[in-house]
């Protein structure tokens, strides 16, 4: 029978072909769409290959109706994809790694080549075949074009067959007695055609060093994974098997590489595999093998059954062929997501490389988060990486939960789906065989059993001590820092639920294994908490349009990937534990155009959804956006020159700024009066209003201060043109900020919308009046520092009225000048605002200030927003919130009130366990997010995360997040300072750091107790710490402006993770021999990845040059003997004594080293959504010690060196 | 016995008001209970939940500054500290004894309250902050206790010097 089947394979295989033709993809992928996309049905013809990869066929089939029917979305930009000459394959893949998906990389790797032509098929569908949805756009062409591609459609079968070199190659190289040629090549192609790709792409980095960086997996995430397929069908096969396998793929790398480098487009397409090639590039291959050795067992067990092609024929080079047809079909299958057919994540870039190999054995049943994210929504700055979960799967995931997973979970999910939606083919019939019904239906609903059983399993194996539980000994390894970013830990979840995890981007919590009790949490020492990142720019995100949001009926819980269907008709709730009833509309599944799967709704496939939300989340109609911009026009204001700044960046954006037709914008001056201006239509020129009572502060003309953006932009841009140059001649020194903050206040009111104030000096007059607090003297007290809360609550009582009235307030502080940051930021902290401070702001005389600010208001400007927005948390019953940290009113236990909601802000959350989870293996968290976008849609996104529970001391350890924890800790430490002192903050970090080393040494009786040991996942804790403790919010003895302090701690609350890390402990890169390090390949630039430094001057050599990356700041340093061609070529000087102090740009300069600094450079900046301000130091420049300062490892005057700090703690864990 | 004759010295005094605002101070404890309980629970907006319990500004100007003593915090602590100057008139060391501890609480508490303009102890911004909101509650029940547990003695002192008389 399975021979038969084989057989039936290759058929289908072949009809493919002969129903594409090998020949010429795009050609045929332009005839196609239309048909293609308006007429479903058509899909008939390849029903066959259906049959084939029901699953994949059913995603396809899927994305399509979701497009066409269901779901409008954004599509992101295909022009890129449609454009890009197929250049290198690196490129492909990045781009589309960025703008497209982060699907799953088989796909996308599968459909980089073809994705030229499926997308340009999408985006010919957008225009055409959508009618009612042309407004939204699609999220899911991505996720089409995608699928298709690796569908073999009818289309890719096109560029499947296409792979001419694959199929020629192969057969030829690897697999010599490959008599079936044609059909076997075929069905070889269809899915080993990656791996070609991907080796080929290994060759390329072989030559540049085998440690490609991690980041190289970010930015071309894709198609790893389908190398991974094939070795994990290699693995399932006999080793000897794989090893052929591998050194035919080698073989067939080799002779792409000499000569077919350029042939053919698909294998650029689908070689994805970059990122696999990370951990040992040349190798990538052996480490396949590897990783099949490792683990071959769980893919056997599962391999034969699910794979209708396993070899039994006596044919060898049938029998591989299959097999790898067989493997990849089940794959595809296995993969529960319908919209991805099996395909890891991209995001990978967190991943470290032992996960990475292993993950081959769990690759089959993974199918990632389908992440369409809307780029365009995302208004400018895509994320590079894609946001998923990441792939990594668990190296001791035990076999018998491991065997029951591809075969009872993923395999017969594809199951239903296929049997729906694809016609009847002739394969069918023979499917059934393998595919009892039984085994799908555990797996359409998982029921919280199954989920628990697999998952108990999964727990931390003992006898194989994990990584992240190594012993680390602190005081005698020096070299603790990753030689890229340091990874998020991943979920020690079954590979299913990882795959559909919450990307750490976006949603992380400091311990990845949640301790069953409280009492367990006291003993780790460690602080259990969440780091949010919910707004943040997503290049893809599933947005859903439905009549009826499901939840759960007694804990208001979206429906989520992590519930368990129990039948068709119920659902089990994954917090609260209630069993619902599935709505009538869910059980219709527009994807499939089927009815009966509500598991396969895009809400149950993904953790990050985007839901359009009905009238019942309004509590009155959407708000426009308004935004108000209240400047300061004092003597010391114009003095600074910030006003021509701002007003060009408000000219220039204009029309950029996010709103629709309603949008309307205002302006409010002060100084010691408040003067309003009359914008309204009609008017020849715009009016000023004075008014100088600012004791009853009143508004003039209520109606037309705030005007429409588009009736009245004449009038605006004449305003914008005259302000800078009204007030020259000012002598108002006074500042009256609190009553043109009330006038504003009156203004928004009714309306609701952002509040952007500049501020340049203390206020002085009128409500919310403020004296100078400091004393210069107390800079670099050790001892007391005061004055880090508000003087008067003015400010936070005007906040909370505009919080209730739907108002944040943004500000922005331009002072040379002690101005009560501490006062004034409550004003924002409390409305859900921002704040921005540009310490010692002059125009002229300080040009790096003056570009941040330019270059922050660009982003201000144009971000996303949201406004009249709440965000609730939820999490499984037995877990608490304890507090939370931001900038946000929390209106109760666990909902915030943000009135409004910008991309940049992050949030932290600490948790209380409450209730013992001991009857429970999986807590879940979910935040949801209810705003209101600058279209004026009412618009849910939702995040879930779902982390396993754990007993022993030691999972809690190895399963810790430490840059999670940090951030946590520096929250809290903020907390702490304000309300007691800083020094008992500062005494707490240490503790912390003493106290969970302390615990971890004491479970781990069998080290020795004299030494500093840490877990492997802890190691960077102490220096973390240090780092904080050295940071401008926490340092003391070091001379810190209280405005700084006070700043550096309202960006510790309101910074995402990321960002965040960055402003706790620099990055350092060496960067006058860039061209020696690795490379990848990004938007068609080579982007160097040197190795991250120590924080020590001893890394500084006189002969170097050093980029350090702060986060909001790059500092280049460049050492006296460095060398001249460097100077030359990369700053452009003669030589090092011809370099300006006040350098902020590198010029472009043809030479090599100029272009990959540069390149290096923006490739940092691409990364964060501040444009960093680049600053070059030397030995005599003032700004030298701000560099210094940041090199944490050393000793300063008053605080510790890294190795003096560990002493001093193993002294205290030792007592 | 002297703090017995002393109630009975205060009772005769001023038999009504000495009774009302003992059952006052229980009773604001309860209601201030409650109120924290609904924070908790979730029915509340904090916003308006301190607003009753702090009089803000604008009610400050506007009610007289009797309506404060009806407000919740500040009038409790005045009856208090008011009690125990009694105490103190009728030379009761022994209740004034039992009452300073209290009293001295209330003063640190009312001297490290947060920054506000108003009178008032609590701040809608950190009052959902999980370990202030439980030190509320804790501290409503201890008060509470206390103030119930204070409130029979003064009764049984009360009746006993009746009785004895």
């Amino acid at each position: 029978k399975k021979t038969s089947l084989n057989i039936v394979n290759i058929q289908q295989t072949t009809t493919q072909l002969a129903l594409g033709g090998p020949v010429c993809p795009v050609q045929n992928w332009m005839q196609f769409p239309s048909g293609y996309g308006s007429h479903p049905p058509n899909y008939s013809a390849p029903s066959g290959h259906y049959s084939q990869v029901p699953n994949k066929a059913a995603a396809s089939h899927l994305d399509n109706q979701y497009r066409a029917s269901y779901y409008p979305t954004y599509y992101s930009s295909p022009a890129q994809n449609v454009m890009t000459p197929s250049v290198g394959t690196s490129v492909l893949n990045t781009q589309e790694s960025q703008q497209l998906y982060n699907k799953t990389p088989h796909t996308v790797g599968s459909a980089e080549g073809p994705v030229q032509g499926a997308i340009s098929s999408a985006s010919y569908l957008h225009t055409s075949a959508q009618q009612s949805y042309s407004a939204f756009g699609n999220h899911y062409s991505t996720s089409v074009s995608s699928s298709v591609a690796s569908q073999g459609f009818p289309l890719n079968s096109d560029h499947y067959a296409m792979p001419v070199v694959s199929s020629a190659v192969y057969p030829n190289v690897s697999y010599p007695p490959a008599a079936p040629g044609s059909v076997y090549g075929q069905a070889f192609t269809s899915q080993s055609l990656p791996v070609v790709g991907q080796v080929k792409e290994t060759n390329k980095f072989s030559s540049q060093s085998t440690s490609v960086p991690h980041s190289l997996q970010q930015h071309v995430p894709v198609g790893y994974n389908t190398t991974l397929s094939t070795t994990s069908s290699a693995q399932s096969v006999q080793d000897n098997l794989c090893s052929n396998l591998t050194r035919s793929v080698a073989k067939v790398n080799n002779q792409i590489n000499t000569g077919g480098i350029d042939s053919s487009q698909p294998v650029h397409s689908e070689s994805q595999s970059v990122s696999f090639t990370k951990p040992g590039a040349g190798t990538s291959a052996s480490s396949a093998v590897i990783s099949s050795v490792r683990t071959p067992a769980p893919s056997l067990s599962s391999q034969p059954r699910s794979s209708p092609s396993v070899p039994q024929s006596p044919e060898l080079a049938l029998q591989e062929g299959m097999q790898f047809g067989g493997y990849v079909n089940n794959q595809a299958s296995s993969a529960p997501a319908p919209l991805s057919s099996s395909s890891d994540d991209e995001e990978e870039d967190e991943e470290d490389e032992e996960a990475a190999i292993d993950s081959s054995s769990t690759t089959s049943s993974a199918s990632p988060v389908l992440n369409n994210y809307d780029a365009l929504e995302g208004g400018g700055y895509p994320e590079t990486r894609s946001v998923t979960s990441s792939p990594v799967p668990a190296p001791s995931v035990p076999q018998t939960s491991k065997a029951s997973k591809p075969f009872g979970y993923g395999y017969p999910t594809l199951q239903p789906g296929y049997q729906n939606a694809a016609a009847p083919t002739p394969v069918q019939p023979s499917n059934p065989g393998h595919h009892p019904g039984l085994q799908h239906y555990p797996q359409q609903y998982p029921g919280v059993n199954q989920l628990t059983s697999s998952i108990g399993g999964l727990s931390l194996q003992h006898s194989q001590q994990p990584e992240s539980l190594r012993p680390v000994n602190l005081t005698q390894d020096r070299n603790i820092l990753p030689v890229s970013s340091v990874p998020a830990p991943v979920p020690n979840l079954n590979s299913d639920l990882r795959k559909l995890n919450c990307s750490p981007d976006s949603f992380r919590c400091t311990l990845t294994n949640i301790p069953q009790t409280q009492a367990l949490l006291n003993k780790a020492k460690l602080p259990l908490g969440l780091l949010l990142h919910p707004f943040r720019d997503l290049t893809q995100l599933p947005v859903i349009t439905t009549s009826t949001i499901v939840r759960c009926r007694s804990c208001r819980t979206y429906i989520n990937p992590f519930v368990s269907f129990i039948d068709q008709r119920r659902w089990k709730c994954n917090l609260c534990y209630r069993v619902n009833d599935v709505p009538e509309e869910f059980m219709y599944n527009p994807l499939t155009r089927s009815y009966g799967e509500p598991h396969k709704r895009p809400e149950v496939q993904n953790s990050t959804v985007e839901l359009i939300a009905s009238s019942d989340y309004m509590l009155r109609p959407p708000q426009p956006a308004v935004y108000l911009f209240v400047l300061d026009v004092s003597h010391n204001a114009v003095e600074a020159g910030y006003l021509t700044i701002v007003c060009q960046s408000l000219l220039e954006n204009l029309d950029k700024l996010p709103g629709d037709s309603r949008t309307r914008i205002g302006f409010i001056t002060f100084d010691s009066t408040v003067q309003f201006y009359n914008l309204q239509e009609g008017l020849s020129q715009p009016q000023m209003l004075i008014v100088s009572d600012i004791d009853d502060i009143f508004l003039p003309t209520p109606d037309s201060l705030l005007v429409n953006l588009h009736e009245s932009k004449e009038l605006i841009k004449d305003l914008l043109n005259a302000l800078p140059n009204m007030f020259t001649n000012t002598r108002e020194t006074h500042s009256a900020l609190g009553p043109a903050l009330q006038a504003a206040f009156k203004l928004m009111s009714p309306t609701g919308g952002r509040i952007s104030v500049f501020q340049t000096q203390l206020p002085s007059l009128g409500a919310g009046l403020l004296h100078s607090r400091e004393d210069p003297n107390q800079r670099s007290s050790t001892k007391v520092v005061q004055h880090l809360g508000p003087a008067t609550d003015f400010y936070k009582k005007l906040a909370l009225d505009c919080s209730g009235q739907q108002t944040a307030v943004d500000l922005f502080l331009l002072s040379s000048q002690y101005s009560d940051l501490a006062s004034l930021a409550c004003v924002s902290k409390y409305s859900a605002g921002c704040i921005y401070y540009y310490p010692s702001f002059h125009h002229s005389h300080n040009p790096a200030q003056a570009e941040k600010l330019q270059k922050d208001l660009k982003r201000y400007l144009t971000r996303k927003i949201g406004f009249e927005a709440v965000m609730r948390i939820r999490c499984t019953k037995g877990l608490s919130i304890h507090t939370f940290h931001g900038n946000f009113f929390v209106r109760s236990t666990d909902l915030l009130s943000l009135a409004n909601v910008n991309p940049d802000a992050g949030f932290a959350v600490q948790m209380s366990i409450e209730e013992s989870l001991t009857d429970t293996s999986l807590v879940c968290f979910q935040t949801a997010l209810l705003y209101t976008s600058s279209k004026g849609e009412r618009r849910i996104r939702v995040h879930t995360l779902c982390l396993p529970v754990v007993s022993s001391l030691a999972d809690v350890y190895a399963g810790a997040d430490v840059q999670a924890v940090v951030c946590l800790l520096a929250n809290m430490a903020v907390d702490r300072s304000v309300s007691s002192s800083l020094a008992d903050a500062r005494d707490a970090l240490v503790n912390a750091v003493v106290d969970s080393l302390a615990a971890y040494m004491s479970t781990a009786s069998n080290l020795q107790q004299s030494m500093l040991i840490a877990p492997n996942s802890l190691k960077l804790f102490p220096l973390y710490i240090l780092a904080l403790l050295k940071q401008k919010a926490f340092r003391t003895g070091t001379s810190t402006r209280l405005d700084d302090r006070v700043y550096a701690m309202c960006q510790m609350k309101s910074q995402p993770l990321v960002h965040l890390m960055k402003m706790i402990h620099p990055n350092l890169y060496r960067i006058d021999k860039l061209i020696d390090e690795s490379t990848i390949h990004v938007n068609d630039r080579v982007v160097p990845q040197p190795p991250l430094q120590k924080l020590s001057a001893e890394k500084l050599t006189r002969e170097g040059a050093f980029l350090m990356d702060c986060g909001s700041i790059f500092y280049i340093w460049i050492g006296k003997n460095c060398d001249n061609n460097f100077i030359k070529d990369v700053l452009g000087y003669p030589n090092y004594a011809s370099v300006p102090q006040t350098m902020t740009q590198l010029p472009e300069v043809d030479a090599l080293s100029s272009e990959r600094t540069r390149s290096f450079v923006s490739w940092l900046r691409d990364s964060r959504t501040l444009s960093p301000v680049l600053q070059v130091i030397k030995d005599e420049n003032p700004a030298k010690t701000e560099f210094f300062q940041h090199l944490i490892e050393d000793r300063t005057e008053a605080a510790f060196s890294y190795y003096e700090f560990l002493l001093n703690i193993q002294q205290q864990v030792c007592k | 016995m002297g703090s017995l004759n002393a109630e009975h010295q205060l009772f005769q005094q001023n038999p009504v008001t000495w009774s009302w605002e003992q059952v006052y101070l229980c009773s604001s404890r309860i209601l201030e209970i409650i109120a924290f309980d609904e924070l908790k629970t979730d029915y509340k907006n904090p916003i308006d939940q301190c607003n009753t319990l702090n009089p803000t500004v604008e009610k400050v100007k506007k009610i007289k500054r009797v309506k404060i003593a009806l407000k919740l915090v500040l009038p409790e602590y005045l009856i208090h500290a008011f009690f125990c100057v009694m105490f103190l008139c009728a030379a009761e060391w022994l209740t004034l004894g039992l009452n300073m501890p209290l009293l001295a609480y209330h003063i640190w508490r009312y001297m490290s309250r947060p920054v506000m303009s108003g009178p008032g102890l609590y701040d809608p911004t950190t009052i959902m902050n999980a370990d202030i909101l439980a030190y509320c509650q804790k501290e409503g029940w201890c008060k509470l206790a206390f103030y119930l547990l204070s409130f029979f003695y003064y009764l049984y002192g009360m009746i006993y010097v009746l009785v004895s008389s």
